[in-house]
C-alpha cells in the first residue's frame, strides 16, 4: 500500500551570487518569487566562489542552480560553475543565470552550458515556467 | 519495487556508509521524496547508526542559532570531529514553498570536506521535525558524523519534536526579542538542557539570563525531586566570541552526563516514539484508503453520514476490517 502515496517531488533551487561586488536585492526577489511558486529555495548570500556554489549544490542535492550576477565577470564565473558541476558528476543540474549581461554574450554562455539567461526586469513567472519545463527528472 | 530501484538504493546506501557527499545528499532526497524507497534505504544503514552525538538547537527566529552553529562546528572541527548539520525552516502553508537561508551564516564551513550541511523544509510536520528529518539524522549518523547539529525554529510548544531525537537540546534566546517572555512561558523552557543567551554584545543579556534563571527556579520547585542535570544558562556572543568555548565544553559535558546515566533509556524512548509514529502513519493511510476506496468500508461511511451509526462505532468496525485483512 506504499504505492498509494504520491511521490511528491518539490523542486529545490539554489540561488547564489558569485563574484565579489554588488548587492543581492535581485537575487532575494527571485528567491522569494520561486518560494511563492512552491519551490524550496536555498539562499546563500553574497560573495560565493564557483567552488562554494558547486559544493553547496551537491550537498543540498538541488535540481536548479540560479546564479545572480552583476560583476562583469560573468564570462568566467558562470561557465566555471557549469564545468565544476560536470566534474562532480552533477551535470543533470539545470543552471540558469540572471543579471546585467550583455546580450551578445548570451549565445556563448548557452554554449558553455547555461540553460537560460534572464535579464533584469524578466518577470518571475517566466523564470518559474522555464524551470518547471526544463527541470530534469533525476536519479 | 523494481529491480532498478533496489540497485539504486543499495548503491546509495553503500555510498552513505563510505561517507560520500553525493550519496548522502541523494539519500536525504530519497527520504524526503520517495516514501516507497525510504524503508529499504533505512534498513541498509540502520545497523550503523547510534554513534553520533545529536545536538538540537532551537529558539525563536533571529536569535542567532545558525551563527552559533557555525561557531560550534568550527571549534569541533579543530578537535577533529566530523560534523553534520541539518537546518530546518518552515514550509509556507499557503504555497508549499520555503526559503531556506540558514547557510548564509555558515558560509565559512562550505569547502570543509568533513562538514555536511543540509537545509530542509518542515513540509507538513506537526512538531517541527518531519519523518524525513529523523531519517536524515540516521543517514548522517551512518555516514560517520561524530556530531549532528539540528536547527529548528522553536516558537512554542508545538515545535518541540527536537527533544525526542537530540541527546542535548540548546534553546537560544537573545535580548531585545520583545516577546521573549512569551517564549519562556510557551513551553520551550521545559525542553532545554542548556539555555543560551546570545548577542551578549548588545542589549541587556544579563537581564535575560536572570529571567531565565528565575523561571527555571520556579519550575524546579514543582518537581518532586531535583533533576540530576540542572539546566545551564550561558551567555554568548558570536561577535566577540564570549562564552562560545564554554558553550562547547558544556555541550560535551551534557553528553558525557547522558552517556553515563540515561542513554539507554533515551534510545529506548526514542525508538518507541518512532515505532508508534510509523505504525500510526501506516494505519492512518490504510484507513483513508479503505474508507475512500473499499466498497464495504465506504458503506460504513455512508451510514455515518446518514446518522445511522456514530463515528466511534464506525471506526471500530473499520479497524476490525483492517485487522482482518492484514494488508499493512
Ligand atoms: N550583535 C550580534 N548579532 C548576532 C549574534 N548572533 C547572530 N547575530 C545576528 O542576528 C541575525 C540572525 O542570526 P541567525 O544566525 O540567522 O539567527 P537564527 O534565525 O536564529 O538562525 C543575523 O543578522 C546575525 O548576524 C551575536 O552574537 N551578536
Ligand atoms: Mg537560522
Amino acid at each position: 500500500m506504499g504505492e498509494e502515496k504520491k511521490e511528491e517531488r518539490k523542486i529545490r533551487v539554489l540561488i547564489a551570487k558569485p563574484g565579489l561586488n554588488g548587492h543581492d536585492r535581485g537575487a532575494k526577489v527571485v528567491a522569494r518569487g520561486l518560494r511563492d511558486a512552491g519551490m524550496e529555495v536555498i539562499y546563500t548570500g553574497l560573495r560565493q566562489t564557483p567552488e562554494q556554489i558547486v559544493e553547496t549544490a551537491i550537498q543540498e542535492d538541488v535540481d536548479v542552480v540560479g546564479l545572480s550576477i552583476l560583476s562583469g565577470a560573468h564570462m568566467t564565473l558562470l561557465p566555471k560553475v557549469v564545468q565544476l558541476l560536470r566534474e562532480r558528476g552533477a551535470d543533470d543540474v539545470l543552471v540558469i543565470a540572471g543579471g546585467i549581461i550583455p546580450t551578445e554574450d548570451i549565445p556563448k554562455l548557452k554554449e558553455a552550458g547555461i540553460a537560460e539567461v534572464f535579464l533584469p526586469g524578466a518577470p518571475i513567472s517566466k523564470i518559474v515556467e522555464f524551470i518547471k519545463k526544463n527541470v530534469r527528472k533525476r536519479r | 519495487m523494481a529491480e532498478g530501484d533496489i540497485e539504486f538504493v543499495e548503491r546509495i546506501a553503500e555510498g552513505v556508509l563510505r561517507g560520500d557527499v553525493r550519496s548522502i545528499a541523494r539519500a536525504i532526497s530519497i527520504v524526503e521524496n520517495e516514501p516507497r524507497l525510504a524503508p529499504l534505504l533505512i534498513s541498509k544503514i540502520f545497523p550503523y547508526t547510534g554513534r553520533a552525538h545529536i545536538v538540537g538547537v532551537t529558539g525563536p527566529p533571529g536569535s542567532g542559532k545558525s551563527s552559533l552553529i557555525a561557531k560550534l562546528a568550527k571549534i569541533w572541527r579543530k578537535d577533529g570531529k566530523k560534523i553534520g548539520i541539518i537546518a530546518v525552516d518552515p514550509t509556507s502553508p499557503f504555497t508549499g514553498g520555503a526559503l531556506l537561508g540558514d547557510r548564509i551564516r555558515m558560509q565559512e564551513l562550505t569547502g570543509d570536506k568533513d562538514v555536511y550541511i543540509r537545509s530542509m523544509a518542515s513540509r507538513g510536520s506537526l512538531d517541527g521535525l518531519s519523518r524525513a528529518t529523523r531519517d536524515a539524522i540516521k543517514i548522517l549518523d551512518a555516514a560517520g558524523k561524530d556530531i549532528i547539529i539540528v536547527e529548528t525554529v522553536g516558537a512554542g510548544q508545538a515545535e518541540v519534536g527536537i527533544v525526542k531525537v537530540a541527546h542535548t537540546v540548546l534553546v537560544v534566546l537573545c535580548p531585545g526579542l520583545g516577546d521573549e517572555i512569551q517564549f519562556l512561558k510557551a513551553g520551550i523552557m521545559e525542553i532545554g538542557d542548556i539555555f543560551v543567551v546570545n548577542k551578549a554584545d548588545i542589549g541587556d543579556a544579563d537581564r535575560v539570563v536572570l529571567e531565565i534563571e528565575n523561571i527555571l527556579e520556579m519550575a524546579s520547585e514543582f518537581l518532586p525531586q531535583k533533576p540530576a542535570w540542572a539546566p545551564l544558562v550561558i551567555k554568548t556572543s558570536v561577535i566577540t566570541n564570549e562564552g562560545i568555548e564554554k558553550l562547547v565544553r558544556s555541550i560535551e559535558e551534557h553528553y558525557a552526563y547522558i552517556r553515563g546515566t540515561s542513554e539507554g533509556e533515551f534510545v529506548r524512548d526514542k525508538i518507541i516514539e518512532e515505532l508508534v509514529d510509523i505504525i500510526g502513519e501506516n494505519v492512518r493511510e490504510y484507513a483513508r484508503h479503505l474508507i475512500t476506496k473499499d466498497s464495504m468500508c465506504n458503506e460504513i461511511l455512508e451510514r455515518v453520514l446518514k446518522k445511522d451509526i456514530d463515528p466511534y462505532t464506525a471506526a471500530r468496525k473499520i479497524l476490525a476490517e483492517m485487522l482482518k485483512r492484514r494488508e499493512f
